[in-house]
């Protein structure tokens, strides 16, 4: 079953499209992978599928739920997280502080008073909901091995941490469904080693993963499924031994990466 | 609303005030354009640049009659006003931006608030705060022309202000160093690979933005004398010219500047906004176009990339 | 001597409640707003209002302050979600101004430049707490800070404090992570004013009058390197920096050199304060409050059994 789907989505900026009629779907509890040469509309359908960007046309469907034009905050709260291409983290706050963001919207509900009114008059209350975001938080940084480094300011983390603190990020918001933009840009072989049974073990967890990369080795190795685009415009899919044989996928990487 | 004569005289008021306007807003643009950050210190830049304007052509002119002479005499205290307000500018970006560049967003905008604090204040502390006037370089008599009334004095911003802008239209679309501010305005680090001194660049943005701010406070002064805050409104108003126009763009700025004038003397003459109020329509314009087209009239919406 | 030391310290307590509402939306939320004292503004005149004209008593004043200043808030707060930086500045900036100008001229209401006097001063229990005695005011004052102190830390201190720091750090990976951005920018302005509505209030019944003249820009900035100063996201190195601008815009005056100190210096002191700690130290004298997470909430004990079961 098809845990998203898009359906004819095209989104175009004035006279360019960047991404063009592309009928795309990711299967439940898979590690899928979105590829294609620079500029070939990679990150311009993430954005269009997270909510940060609206298509011009087609749409977008989340558990069978059409969530076209869905602002990205709800979008979270659906289910959906993300990474971003160029490190998005909340630099100068703590480690821990990071991923205790990403509990923002699985805490502080409360039937009666609105939050504030809530934060204001029982500090038991807020106090023994603090400790569940920071026990949840500390789990996840468990998760990830990050735990020791929590104190830190996350802009202090090395490279390769920086970019497993976003992921760490997006997994407390208890996604259904993860994308990674270029998880692996800028990483180091061991890093990147890492990374991939990282990924593994987030999927072991019952969570889907689609992931842009260019690292062929990843995925190659860990991506079940694979969509290629090029020009904005979906030329194949398929298992990753298909997409390695297809004549169209070739085409639009030789001269550029060969 | 009147005969047309007076529609004429509205719009050749309106026309005037938004010249200086677009004067003013043409330094902010610029600057925006290239460092993506608002120069709150401009208005004071203007101040300045209208004393020293008064001081040379005072000590220039003696007791000179009216005449071409006096005229010569008030364009090159002008020129003065214009190159020592560009030093200004120029000395206030290095010492109070430039070691903000790689800082957060809000970093320089404070400094640039400090800026304009300091320059005001220590102009009221050496100048005193009493308004002072500025002469006119002519018998400032209107003539009568079909009912419409013009001075020489709007004469004057009209010319200033249609020679000012023309020329540095061309000069940004023309010569080398403006392909060049163009280039850093896109892209600072592609421009600085592509060879362009960036540091260069900046610099010259500030001193021809200061430059024009200060023949932009020297007309005003004429009119409305100079004191150490009438930067502070004129800035503020020029601003928001500038956003609507589309800040970033140098013809937005014009045009934003012009429409700005002419709104402010339509809403005032025609709608019958108190005089009181008139600062209030171009705050009311301002956040008008901000919620409905917040890149302003001729500005390219910017997305900022994910 | 001793009574001028008086003064500056309840106007210390006023500015330090302004500063901690700038800080809400400031050095908590990173919007940079310049209409303090437009909100401050409101407060007074609220109050001045309501007592001289209605002869409401002051105390009930004091919320209803808050609570226009609040609404005040709200309305700067949401044309201005989606601009920028910058455009946020000028837009605030504009506002103030629009504030002070809509109370210099809408003489019915507000007696224009005159401003309103006479204001009646706050009784309690049937004593009248004279501000021109100092100390009750003082102590009046100086409880209001502790207690805003107290709720704003709270405040802050919960998930919305976290979710007011990201959306400073990066909007748009806040956003992503399920913050309703827009909210919270609301929230923050609301919250803000809030409290520069109830010193505005408060400030009325000090001065027993209220001018239009009073709610200058220089307000607004004073507030701003109160917060600059101190520590943007640190409410007691905020109050701190509203002491030390205080201290620093009062010594003259202090020290009897008031006569040869120009009146400009402490505005000149203020622009240069801005500048020099953009460059050598953005981050204030304090820098920003760490809140430590092990010791707040954390339980190392039971962690640890839980880590054990998790692996």
């Amino acid at each position: 079953m098809s845990l998203l789907y898009t359906k004819q989505l095209t989104r175009a900026y004035g006279g360019v499209i960047a991404v063009s009629d592309v009928d795309f779907s990711v299967e439940k509890n898979s590690i899928s992978g979105l590829i294609g040469p620079n500029g070939a509309g990679k990150t311009t359908l993430f954005n269009n599928v997270t909510g940060m960007d609206i298509p011009t046309s087609g749409s977008v469907h989340f558990n069978d739920k059409d969530i076209t034009g869905v602002p990205a905050f709800k979008i979270s709260r659906l289910g959906i997280a993300r990474t971003f291409q160029n490190i998005r983290l909340f630099k100068e706050m703590s480690v821990l502080e990071n991923v205790m963001i990403g509990r923002h919207f699985k805490s502080g509900r409360s039937m009666i008073s609105g939050r504030t009114v809530n934060a204001l008059t029982s500090y038991m209350k807020m106090k023994s909901e603090e400790k569940d975001v920071y026990d949840k938080a500390r789990e996840w940084l468990d998760f990830f091995g990050l735990d020791e480094a929590r104190n830190e300011a996350a802009k202090n983390l090395p490279y390769g941490n920086q970019r497993e603190l976003e992921i760490a990020r997006a997994m407390a918001t208890e996604p259904e469904l993860l994308f990674l933009d270029e998880p692996a840009a800028g990483m180091n072989p061991q890093e990147t080693d890492h990374l991939m049974s990282t990924i593994r073990r987030i999927r072991d967890l019952g969570v889907t993963v689609l992931l842009i990369e260019h690292d062929m080795k990843l995925v190659m190795n860990i991506c079940e499924h694979i969509t290629v685009l090029n020009y904005g415009k979906k030329i194949a899919e398929g298992n990753p031994s298909e997409i390695q044989k297809n004549p169209l996928v070739i085409e639009a990487y030789l001269g550029k990466e060969d | 609303m009147g005969s047309i004569s007076e529609v004429f005289q509205h719009l050749l008021n309106g026309l005037t005030l938004g010249g200086i306007y677009a004067l003013i807003a043409l330094g902010y643009t610029m600057v925006y354009g290239i460092l993506k950050f608002i120069n709150f210190a401009h208005g004071e830049i203007l101040m300045v640049g209208a004393y020293v304007g008064m001081f040379a052509f005072d000590f220039l002119r003696g007791d000179m009659p009216y005449g071409p002479l006096m005229l010569v005499v008030f364009f090159i205290a002008m020129i003065i006003a214009m190159i020592i307000s560009a030093v200004l500018g120029m000395a206030i970006e290095k010492i109070a931006y430039k070691p903000l560049r790689k800082a957060t967003r809000l970093a320089p905008l404070l400094s640039a608030i400090g800026v304009s604090f300091i320059l005001s204040n220590l102009a009221a502390y050496i100048w005193g705060t009493k308004s002072r006037k500025f002469d006119y370089p002519f018998d400032n008599t209107a003539y009568n022309i079909g009912g419409v009334a013009i001075t020489p004095h709007q004469i004057l911003i009209l010319v200033v202000s249609m020679i000012l802008m023309i020329g540095l239209k061309l000069y940004i679309d023309k010569t080398r160093m403006g392909k060049a501010m163009r280039a850093t305005s896109l892209d600072q680090d592609v421009a600085a690979l592509m060879g362009i001194d960036v540091n260069k660049v900046i610099s010259l943005t500030f001193a021809i933005g200061s430059g024009l701010a200060a023949t932009a406070g020297i007309l005003v002064a004429l009119d409305f004398k100079v004191y150490p805050t009438m930067g502070a409104m004129a800035g503020l108003k020029a601003f928001v010219a500038a956003v609507v126009g589309g800040i970033g763009n140098i013809t937005g700025a014009m045009v934003g500047g012009i429409l700005l004038g002419l709104l402010e003397t339509f809403g005032v003459a025609v709608l019958g906004i108190p005089q009181g109020l008139k600062d209030t329509i171009a705050f009311g314009i301002l956040i008008i176009i901000l919620l409905v087209k917040p890149e302003g009239l001729l500005g390219k919406a910017e997305r900022e990339k994910v | 001597m001793i009574n001028f030391l008086l003064l500056i310290l309840i106007y210390t307590g006023l500015y330090a409640l302004l500063a901690l509402g700038q800080n809400i939306i400031t050095g908590f939320t990173g919007l940079l707003s310049l209409c303090a004292a437009g909100f401050f503004a409101i407060g007074s005149y609220t109050t001045a209002i309501l007592t001289v004209n209605y002869g409401w008593s002051f105390w009930f004043t004091i919320p209803l302050a808050g609570v226009l200043a609040a609404l005040a808030g709200a309305l700067i707060g949401l044309p201005t979600l989606r601009l920028k930086g910058d455009y946020l500045a000028i837009a605030t900036l504009g506002f103030g101004e629009i504030i002070r100008n809509v109370i210099l001229n809408w003489d019915s209401l507000t007696r224009g430049p005159m401003g309103i006097n006479g204001i009646p001063m706050p009784t309690i229990f049937g004593m009248v707490i004279n501000p021109y005695r100092k100390w009750g005011y003082l102590t009046l004052v100086w409880i209001f800070v502790i207690v805003f102190y107290f709720l704003l830390k709270r405040l802050t201190r919960s998930r919305m404090g976290r979710a007011l720091e990201a959306i400073k750090e990066d909007e748009i990976a806040a956003y992503s992570m399920g913050i309703n951005t827009t909210k919270y920018k609301v929230w923050a302005f609301m919250v803000g004013a809030f409290v520069a509505g109830c010193a505005g209030s408060l400030q009325a019944g000090f001065t027993l009058s209220v001018t239009p003249n009073t709610y200058t820009f220089m307000v607004s900035v004073m507030v701003l390197c109160m917060v600059v100063l101190g520590g943007m996201g640190n409410h007691l190195a905020v109050i701190l920096g509203a002491l030390i601008i205080q201290l620093a815009a009062e010594f003259p005056r202090l020290l009897g050199l008031s006569s040869t100190v120009p009146p400009q210096f402490k505005q000149i002191v203020f622009g240069l304060i801005l500048v020099i700690m953009m460059i050598y130290r953005p981050q204030g004298i304090v820098g920003r409050k760490k809140v430590n997470y092990d010791k707040f909430v954390g339980n190392e004990t039971r962690r640890v059994a839980k880590k054990s079961e998790v692996n």
